[in-house]
This record gives C-alpha cells, structure tokens and sequence, in this order.
C-alpha cells in the first residue's frame, strides 16, 4: 500500500482551501470599496447609472461574499485540527489578533451585510449607504488583522520562548506592526482593488464590445481605467519596496526569486529560467547581466543573497517561487500597460471606439486574480521551510494524531465539494454577467417572489410597493 | 505589556465568555440550520422562499458567532484547541462542509433556474442536517473526553464514534429543528404558520425525548457528575433547571394549542439554556472533561488581558448592531407586498 505522508497532505489541504478562499475576501475587499463609491456617487449626483451598476454588481458581491464566508470558516479551524502544535505553541501571541478580526470586521460586516442586501425600504438612503461604507469598512479591518497575523508569521517579532517551547508576547505593538506587516497590507489590499477594478472593466468592456448597457458600461470601463493607468504604477513601487523589506529579513526567498544559487554580486535578472533544487543552478537561463543586482541593490556589483550560503534542508522550494513570481511581475506589467495605454486613448477621445482595447480588457478579467494567487505562492512558498519564519519549522508544527488516510480523506472531500461548490458560483456569476443590467420588470418570475426582488423594486424611484 | 492577572481571575472570565459565545451560537445559528432540516417537508415552494427569506438578513452573522468560538478558543485556551480539533477531526471535517454547501445555497437558489433549485434546496437541506449533526456528535464526544497523551490528543480517528455522540448528534438535529419550526410560527404566516405549529409539536417530542435521553446517560458516564448532581444539597439547588426545563416544554406546547405567535421560539431558547446551562455546570471547571481545567489550558496573562481590553467595549456594540439588524427586519417574512 502506498504510504501518505499527513505533513504533505496537510500542507497541500491548507494550501488547496486557502487559495480558494483568498479569491473571494479579495474580491469582495475591491467591490464593497466599489460599490461605496458608486452609491456615494448615485446619492450625490442623483445619476440613475451609478444606480443601475450599484445594483447589478451588489448581486454578484453577495455570491463573492457568501462564498468568502463560507469558505473563511474552514480556515478558523483547520487550525487546529491538522496544525495543533503551531496552535498551541504560537496563540499566545497570534490569538489576539485572529480574535480582533472576528471582532472587529466580521461582526461588523456580517451584520450590515444583511441591510446593504435586503435592507433597501426597511432604512433610509443615507443609512443603506452608511451600511454599504461599514460593510467595505469591515473588509478593510479584516484584511488589517489578518494581514498583520500572516505577516507576524514571515517576520516573527515582539516575543520570548517559554521553557516548553511556547511562544509568550513581549510587546503587543512589535507583534501587530512586525517589519513585513505595513509592506505586506499596502501590497495586498492595493491587489484587491486591482483584481477588482479589472473584472469590473472586463464586464464594461465585455457590454461595449456586445453593444448592451453602453452608458453603464461606460462608467464601469472608465473607472476601472483610473484604476489601472493610477493604481497598477503605484502597486509596482509598492511590490518593490516589499522586496525590499523581504531581502533584510528573509533573504533566501529573494535567492529564490531570483534564481541565484551561487553569485554574490553582479547577479543576472533571469527572464527565464528553470531552477534545479537538486542541480543547485538555474538552468536554461534568459538573462540580463547585472539586472538583479541592480534592481535589489541599485548598483551592478551589489551583493545579493544566494541560496547556496543557506544550508539545503533551510533553503524554499526555488522552482515554483521563481516562476509565481514572473506570473505576477509579469502580469503586473501588463496592467499598466493596458492603463497607460487605455488613459491615452481616452486623453485622445478614443477610449470609446478602440475596440481591440475591449478585446483586451476582457482578456484582462482574471488577470488580478492570478496575479494575486501568484504573489501569495511567492511569499507563502518562500516561507517554507518554516511555519513561523526561523522558529517553528512547517514539519514541526502538524497534529501529532493525524494519520495519513484521514487528511486524504479530507482533502479529497473539500477538492470536490470545492470544485462543485464554486465552480457553481462562478458560473452563476457569470450568468449574472451575460443577463447584464436587468430593469426591475424584466427580472425573471421566480426572483420577484424572493426577498431580493425588494432590493431591485426599491431601487427604482416611484416603485409601487403595494 | 499590561497583565490583569493579579486582579481578576481572567481564565474564569473568559470561560464564561465563551461559553457565552458558544451559547449564541447554538441559539442563533440553531434556527436557521434548524430551518435547513425541516426545508423538504415544508407544503410548498412558496413556503420554502418565505422560509429562506425569514433568514437570509441573519445566517451570515449567526455563523460569525461559531467563527468566534473557534479564534476565541484558539486565542484564549489553546491547549483545548489544539487537543479537541484534532480529536474531533472527522465531525469538524464534515460540519464544514455542510455548512458550505447550505451557506451558498442561500445566494445560489435565488440565482438558479427553475430545474437546479431543486439541487440548491436538497444542498441546503442535507447541509444543515450534516452540520447540526456533527455539531451534536462533537459535543457528545466532548461530554464524554478525549484520549491526551502531554499536551496533545493521542486516540484514534474514529473515537468520537459511539452511542452517545450518535444519540446527541440527532438531540442536536431535533433541538435545532424545534427552534427553527418555532421561528417560522414566529415569522411567517397563513399556510406556512399552520405548517410550522404542526411541525413543531411532533418536533417538541422528539426534543423531550432526546433530551431526557442525555440527562440520564449524563451521570453515568463520569461519577464526578452524579455526585454533582445528587449530593445533598446540590439536589435542592439545582431543581430549578429541570423544572424550568418542564415548564417550558408545557407552555410551548400549550402556545402552539393557543396559537401564540412568540411564546413558542422564546421559550424553546429557555429549552436549550436550561440544556446548556445543566450541562455546563455539571462539566465545570473542567474545558477538556476531567483532564484539564479552564486555569490549565489558558493563555498567558498579557494575552487575556488584551483581549478582554477589546471584547468589553467590542461585545457590547455588536449585540447592539445585531439587535439593530434583528429590528430592520421585524415582522413577518412576507412578500405579498412586492407582487
């Protein structure tokens, strides 16, 4: 019988639910910030079209949100069941901040959920915006403390080891703002808006192309174009500036990033590349000279980590770190220049014609996504082989108890109740997408009788509600 | 680093906190799981969408309180934590999933054609009962203790499987039944009221059966609870809660008679704290029965006093908020004026 290893297994079970899950809080991060700014535009223009798109993305904000939710409770207790030692020896100084996360956003979203959804003529028009502006308010505050927790876990600061090996809080401020923390938040939630503004633009642009919704599409399109030819810049400064911190303080995932084995100085930029673990090199290497160096150094000759100065059973996984990690510059790149690009055709006059441009920015939709599952394989991976960076080592850290049939087991059910589950909600995402802005009176039979039909009906000014 | 140890006796505290946590939970959640187990029986598809309406503004922050139990356990006893997830595995594992696919269920019905609703409604349906039978199965293991070797579980895979936890597992499911059925009385009318005081009284005996079922297998699994319980003068002291507990089953079968509208639910909580407190008190103060206690496995000073600073002001403000979301949608789950 083939033996299964229950560290691997769980390691790949934690891996499998988490990258689903972080889609749907990213998402949902981008269009509760979205939709605040389109209903704070609809109440202060007055403007019916911000009306018509509030509505029709707040459904599919609802799918996102529920299937974020749903998924987000695995992850409070897997844990504990497949990853008990690190539980038990880090949630001194962890608890807290998982514990002010539930607190503090998800209550808080949870509950205004309900309103900003079902709540259009129970409450005011200034109070169904006021829960929309809490419910985005939320997402951002679970980012923070979740964040700040995963950072605290690449750069462990602000704690002393007990005699049984616990860690004990020191100092509650070096915990939360550990050094990776700020970088960390800036990168991420700048990621959500990206990811989000790119679907939005995709389905604007997707509307356009098809000649349907065009004044909302409009809008769409053009915001998600700010957003790109504005924001997609400032996130590749930021993306640098997280290098930067992650080159003082884990210095063998920047090796691995750059696929540099041995040099010191003078390291190439690999444009491509495959790095062998076992070879110790990068083998079929496209380089520009000097390029790493100077990127990470800003002089040619600078010294740059290499993975051969750390001892191998310390050293990540190069391969799949080096390649998530030019999917993601990559696609990065890409963003701006479908930003820049897009602004000029607009400075032109042009944005609304160019229709190889739409071409494009449907082709765009999932680019954030990717980019953003990328750049967590980048950090996550490179973490390895520790759980908390340079204290408890990922091996270390499984439930003593577990046996390998039964995370198997467990894997195998959540890939598939997973696969049906949100390959379900994409597809019903999507459907809502093809059937595009609906006016009330065209919304299918059934979903008048639904509670959610009260959010289309009083939408529209003067809807008769007897 | 602030420390209230010295002055207050925070692993008590934070006991009773999340207890209390755990407890609104069960209450909470209870209903709406409650309304996934009785889904298929109820008389129509109409029914069913006034069901789901009665608690689609509420499932979402139900469920946070669970997420709470579990970061709070973590955060605050995270020895209990990372003995008990482990021992429970199997339950925990499949209460996840169904409270996946009934989750989605709430967005996915209303998005579906006429032919897949069918799917979502037997997804929310089976996912609710899973869920509630784990979560009963959990807590017949719990009551029954674990195998600890040091500061980690040392049993099989399967040692939550037994008589008990089976017999609680369905208690669990009744339980929750009963609170949902009782909530419908509450929230809705006509057709789906009528069916739902029906359902209730044939749920209200299984509830009184099971319940009784647990009481007298309770004593006999530890002597510490018999002794507890039938000690003079314990006895007299605690006759209150099996007698409230009578009561309560009286007068919510007399208020599902008189056709009382809030009586029935009100007093089918009154039902699951008597439950809950009879069990809580008979298990005190041990967090992992008859092993460890609340003061063994919790976290350090520093730790405890953090969070207390944030939950008193924080605890507060969302019982406020969620009663706030309870008001918006008072009344009855009716959609006759949207036609």
């Amino acid at each position: 019988m083939m033996t299964l290893d229950p560290i691997m297994l769980a390691r790949i079970q934690f891996a499998f639910t988490i990258s689903f899950h972080i889609v749907f809080p990213a998402f949902s991060i981008g269009l509760a910030s979205f939709l605040a700014v389109v209903e704070w535009r609809w109440l202060a223009t007055g403007n019916d079209l911000y009306r018509d798109i509030y509505k029709f993305w707040v459904k599919i904000f609802a799918v996102a949100f529920g299937m974020g939710v749903v998924s987000g409770v695995v992850m409070s207790y897997q844990f504990g069941t497949n990853w008990s030692i690190f539980s038990d020896r880090v949630a001194n100084v962890l608890g807290p901040l998982l514990g002010f996360e539930v607190l503090t956003a998800f209550f808080l979203e949870s509950s205004f959920l309900g309103i900003m959804l079902f709540g259009w003529n129970r409450v005011s028009a200034r109070m169904h915006f006021v829960a929309t502006c809490i419910v985005a308010g939320g997402t951002l505050m679970s980012a923070f403390w979740i964040l700040s927790a995963n950072s605290w876990m690449q750069t462990p600061q602000g704690f002393t080891i007990a005699a049984d090996g616990r860690l004990m809080p020191t100092d509650w401020l070096t915990i939360i703002f550990n050094p990776s923390f700020p970088y960390r938040l800036a990168h991420m939630v700048t990621a959500a808006y990206l990811s989000t503004a790119f679907v939005v633009g995709g389905v604007g642009a997707f509307y356009l192309w098809n000649k349907q919704h065009m004044p909302q599409a409009r809008i769409m399109l053009g915001m998600a174009v700010m957003m790109a030819a504005l924001v997609a810049p400032v996130q590749l400064f930021i993306g640098h500036l997280h290098g930067d911190n992650t080159l003082k303080y884990q210095p063998a995932k920047i090796a691995a990033m750059e696929g540099n084995w041995d040099r010191t100085s003078h390291a190439p930029l690999y444009l491509f590349g495959w790095p062998n673990q076992a070879a110790e090199k990068t083998e079929y290497g496209i380089t520009i000279p000097d390029g790493a160096s100077w990127i990470l150094t800003g002089h040619a000759d600078g010294v740059i980590p290499n993975l051969k100065s750390f001892p191998p059973e310390d050293r990540p996984m190069a391969a799949p770190l080096f390649w998530s990690f030019r999917v993601m510059v990559g696609l990065g790149v890409l963003m701006i220049l479908i930003g820049l690009t897009s602004a000029t055709q607009y400075a032109r006059g042009k944005l609304f014609e160019s229709r190889w441009l739409y071409l494009w920015w449907m082709a765009m939709m999932p680019s954030g996504f990717i980019a953003l599952l990328a750049g967590w394989f980048v950090t996550e991976i490179g973490r390895q082989p520790y759980v908390a960076y340079g204290v408890i080592r990922t091996a270390q850290a499984v439930s003593p108890a577990l046996v390998g049939p039964q995370v198997a087991w467990s894997l195998l059910c959540f890939v598939v109740i997973y696969i049906l589950v949100f390959g379900a909600g994409s597809y019903y995402i999507l459907k809502l997408i093809r059937t595009g802005i609906t006016a009330p009176e065209e919304a299918g039979t059934y979903y008048t009788h639904s509670t959610e039909a009260s959010v289309i009906k009083s939408i529209k000014p003067g809807a008769d509600h007897v | 680093m602030f420390d209230f140890s010295p002055y207050l006796d925070l692993p008590l505290i934070w006991g009773v906190l999340i207890a209390t946590a755990i407890l609104l939970y069960v209450l909470l959640d209870g209903f709406d799981l409650g309304i996934g187990i009785l889904f298929p029986f109820a008389p129509s598809d109409k029914c069913r969408d006034r069901m789901m309406n009665s608690i689609a503004p509420f499932w979402d922050g139900n469920e946070t309180w669970l997420v709470l139990g579990g970061g709070g356990l973590f955060a605050v006893f995270p020895l209990a934590y990372a003995i008990l997830l482990p021992a429970f595995y199997m339950p925990i594992i499949t209460m996840m999933l169904g409270l996946i696919t009934r989750g989605v269920a709430f967005e996915f019905r209303f998005k579906s054609s006429e032919q897949s609703r069918r799917l979502w409604d037997y997804a929310f349906h089976f996912g609710s009962l899973t869920a509630a039978f784990s979560q009963g199965v959990i807590l017949g293991s719990f009551v029954q203790g674990v195998q600890i070797t040091g500061r980690n579980f040392s049993g099989g895979v399967f040692d939550w499987a037994t008589g008990f936890s089976m017999v609680t597992g369905m208690a669990v499911v009744c339980g929750y039944a009963l609170l949902g059925s009782t909530w419908l009385v509450m929230k809705t009318e006509d057709v789906t009221q009528d069916w739902a005081r029906r359902a209730a009284s044939y749920v209200l005996i299984f509830v009184g059966l099971f319940m009784g079922v647990v009481s007298i297998t309770m004593p006999f699994l530890n002597p510490k609870i018999s002794t507890f319980w039938f000690s003079t003068p314990n006895v007299f002291y605690l006759m209150p809660i099996p007698v409230a507990t009578a009561l309560s089953f009286f007068f919510i079968w007399r208020g599902l008679r008189t056709k009382a509208e809030f009586t029935p639910f009100l007093l089918s909580l009154a039902v699951f704290l008597m439950g809950y407190l009879g069990l809580g008190i008979s298990l005190y103060p041990w967090i992992i029965p008859f092993q460890y206690t609340l003061w063994d496995a919790a976290s350090s000073g520093p730790t405890l006093s953090l969070l207390l600073v944030g939950i008193v002001p924080l605890l507060p403000i969302i019982l406020s908020y969620t009663a706030y979301s309870y008001y918006i949608f008072r009344g009855k789950a009716s959609h006759e004026h949207l036609y």
